[in-house]
């Protein structure tokens, strides 16, 4: 049997990303806070693909826990994708210290804590791939949500060294940035259609890039340019921009 | 946000509530408001369209499945595709599809849905064997074969309440791949003969060239088959080509129409031929393009969906037919099929005859062009298909369909008619 562990499992994103890995035919490990909301789901997954799926209850910011849930898991996955991500308002955020610690708990050390463990463990097996879903957000301060953005950013970097540590060890590591997506997080947004994904081609992309052991994806395609332009901007110019 | 149906006409505001729990529809429903369920909007017309929509799409779970006897218990919102993917490769299909897989339960148990093979399988009611609904009170029934309510909500397009799960019974394949057998006729007469000829095969359709003229009106492509015997089960949804934009409106007209069908009928090879296809090409042809409605305009399109009793369909078809090439106004899609006995409810489209189903761009005087069309419907003792219709008099769709009383009845004396109501509802008075 092959396990995938997915953390922060109840999003929408992982929840696409779930039935797309169950229906290529892996087992599931659902690690989330209060795992109860995800009962009626594990029957889905399990319905639709004839896979074991088992709830794991886990809470990113508790640092101290990480180990021995990842011990206690029955079996050690084959692979691990960190979905869990927090995102309040920027106006909210700045003026709230307990906000701000969160977004970056949540965002970053909390994900380092975790992967710090199933990294080792990897190396050590010479297997595995690491999957972690980071932001475009994290390319460029912008004074829309740069504390959320920050802690992405450092969360790409550290992927990136993951990746560069974990190579020779045939680990593979993919970074994921996502553009904007249509998920409960943004139901209320107005974003602009052709540069908003589905959940649905967000997991697909993320399997595909995964299976054939890519290093980066950005999802859509189209913000890797968005991005490069956006990133080019010289930093005199882009501090008087609303963007 | 708002929602349109499939055809894009008429598009008018609504607020979405999102099926998400039961407690949560509870509540809405307990609002002084007119209700409507909508399911993925794959409905042509104005049914499924009120300007309070209960959006069932995204209550979509898939709760239990019985291996041996293939019955799957699911959430209304789930899709066809969604059950195609699960469990073609395990050797499971749809007992009955339509010519789209990207509709749902719900919407198929609401409209009744027909397939290919209705002159063999019936509607997709036969397959259900109870579901569970929501009705006016927020109370949860479950209804089963032989129960009125069962009766009135299977083709009751969602007017006695919002249908929340249901087991539905799939049946066993053993191949992916569909043998096919096409018959290139000549005219109506060789049409009508060559459904007779292969009526023992489940599945039939024939694609119509409704621009042909004298001798040649009825002329076709008739496609019949089965499912292959091989044993390759091994299922991959493809990726879908995408219409990203609507077309400008003069795209199409009658000369791409006229070059579309040629093209379609004469690639075919004369006479009877043998071909192996995948399911997905021969039943939903359309389903690779995504998108497809956008061909047509922003005005939108509708289906005219019709069906004739046996005894009169050659007359009235051939009436029809005439009159559709000299008006010129072109369709894609003709599609003629024969179908079985007629079921119980109270108003499933279906009756033991054959049926044509076009596609019409939305321009100036094709309501008229439709209303003279009605009438030889009516002439011919036809009926209208509601999940297609967007514009039919409540006096020849009552014509059409004599349990509508009862139907009325039903709805009044369980209070659905004060809360559930679509703009085909209050147009026709259902
Ligand atoms: C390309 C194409 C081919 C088609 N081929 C066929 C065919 O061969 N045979 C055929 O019969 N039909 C065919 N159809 C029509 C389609 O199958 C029906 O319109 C179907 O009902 C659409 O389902 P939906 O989920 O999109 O429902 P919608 O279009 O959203 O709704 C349709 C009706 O169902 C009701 N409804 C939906 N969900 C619920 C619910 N949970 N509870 C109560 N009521 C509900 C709505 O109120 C509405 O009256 C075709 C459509 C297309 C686009």
């Amino acid at each position: 049997m092959s396990y995938v562990l997915i953390v922060g499992a109840k999003s929408d994103i992982a929840k696409e990303l779930s039935r797309v890995y169950s229906k290529n035919g892996y087992d599931l490990y659902l690690a989330a806070r209060d795992v109860n909301e995800l009962e009626e789901f594990k029957t889905d997954l399990e319905v639709r693909s004839n896979m074991n799926v088992e709830l794991v209850e886990l809470d990113i910011t508790q640092f101290d826990s990480h180990q021995s849930i990842y011990s206690s898991l029955k079996e050690r996955p084959l692979g691990v994708i960190v979905v869990s991500g927090y995102m309040n308002e920027q106006h909210v955020v700045e003026k709230d210290w307990s906000e701000s610690l969160n977004t970056i708990n949540v965002n970053y050390t909390g994900a380092v804590s975790l992967l710090n463990i199933i990294a080792n463990d990897f190396e050590q097996e010479k297997r595995g791939f690491i999957v972690g879903v980071s932001s475009v957000a994290g390319d460029r301060g912008r004074k829309a949500n740069y504390i959320y953005g920050s802690a992405k950013a450092a969360f790409s970097t550290y992927l990136s060294g993951l990746r560069n540590r974990l190579f020779e060890s045939g680990v593979s590591v993919l970074t994921v940035k996502p553009g904007f997506v249509a998920t409960k997080m943004t139901e209320n947004l107005d974003l602009p259609e052709k540069l908003t994904a589905q959940p649905s081609e967000v997991a697909q992309d993320v399997f595909k890039a995964q299976q054939s052991g890519k290093d980066i994806l950005y999802t859509k395609w189209i913000w890797r340019y968005v991005m490069l332009i956006i990133k080019h901007i010289p930093e005199f110019m882009f501090k008087k921009m609303s963007i | 946000m708002s929602l349109i149906s499939w055809g894009m006409y008429p598009k008018i505001d609504n607020e979405v509530h999102k099926l998400t729990t039961t407690a949560v529809l509870k509540e809405t429903l307990n609002a002084d408001n007119e209700f409507i369920a909508f399911g993925n909007g794959r409905s042509y017309g104005d049914s499924a369209i009120n300007e309070n929509i209960i959006h069932v799409k995204p209550y979509e779970y898939f709760l239990a499945f019985d291996e041996n006897q293939g019955i799957l218990h699911v959430q209304a919102g789930a899709l066809l595709s969604d059950i195609l993917d699960a469990y073609v490769s395990r050797g499971w299909f749809l007992k009955v599809t339509p010519g789209t897989k990207l509709i749902t339960v719900g919407g198929a148990i609401a409209s009744d849905i027909h397939g290919k093979n209705h002159h063999i399988e019936g509607c997709f009611s036969e397959c259900v064997v109870e579901f569970r609904i929501m009705l006016a009170n927020g109370e949860i029934q479950t209804a089963k074969k032989g129960d009125e309510l069962f009766l009135a909500t299977c083709g009751g397009m969602g007017l006695t309440g919002v249908i929340l799960d249901a087991k539905i019974s799939l049946k066993r394949i053993n191949s992916q791949f569909i043998r096919q057998t096409t018959i290139k006729t000549k005219n109506l007469k060789e049409t009508f003969d060559a459904f007779e000829e292969y009526k023992h095969l489940p599945y039939s359709v024939a694609w119509i060239d409704c621009l042909a003229t004298n001798e040649e009106i009825g002329k076709c492509l008739l496609m019949v088959g089965d499912f292959a015997d091989d044993g390759d089960l091994r299922y991959k949804a493809k990726s879908k080509l995408n219409i990203p934009f609507n077309f400008p409106s003069f795209a199409l007209n009658n000369w791409s129409v006229k070059a579309f069908n040629w093209l379609y009928y004469n690639k075919a090879p004369n006479g009877v031929s043998k071909q192996r296809v995948h399911f997905d090409s021969f039943f939903y042809p359309l389903d690779s393009i995504r998108n497809w409605n956008r061909i047509y305009g922003k005005n939108g399109f509708t289906q005219y969906q019709f069906i004739l009793p046996k005894e009169s369909s050659f007359e009235g078809l051939e009436k029809i037919l005439t009159k559709i090439s000299k008006s010129g106004k072109g369709s894609f899609l003709a599609v003629l099929k024969l179908y079985g006995k007629e079921n119980e409810n109270y108003l499933s489209f279906p009756i033991e005859g054959y049926s044509l189903a076009l596609d019409f761009k939305i321009e100036k005087g094709l309501f008229e062009l439709l209303d003279e069309l009605d009438e030889i419907v009516v002439e011919y003792g036809g009926r209208i298909y509601l999940t297609k219709d967007v514009r039919v008099s409540q006096e020849t769709f009552e014509k059409g369909y004599p349990k509508i009383e009862k139907f009325r009845e039903f709805r009044e004396k369980n209070q659905m008619s004060k809360k559930f109501h679509s703009l085909q509802s209050k147009r026709l008075n259902l």
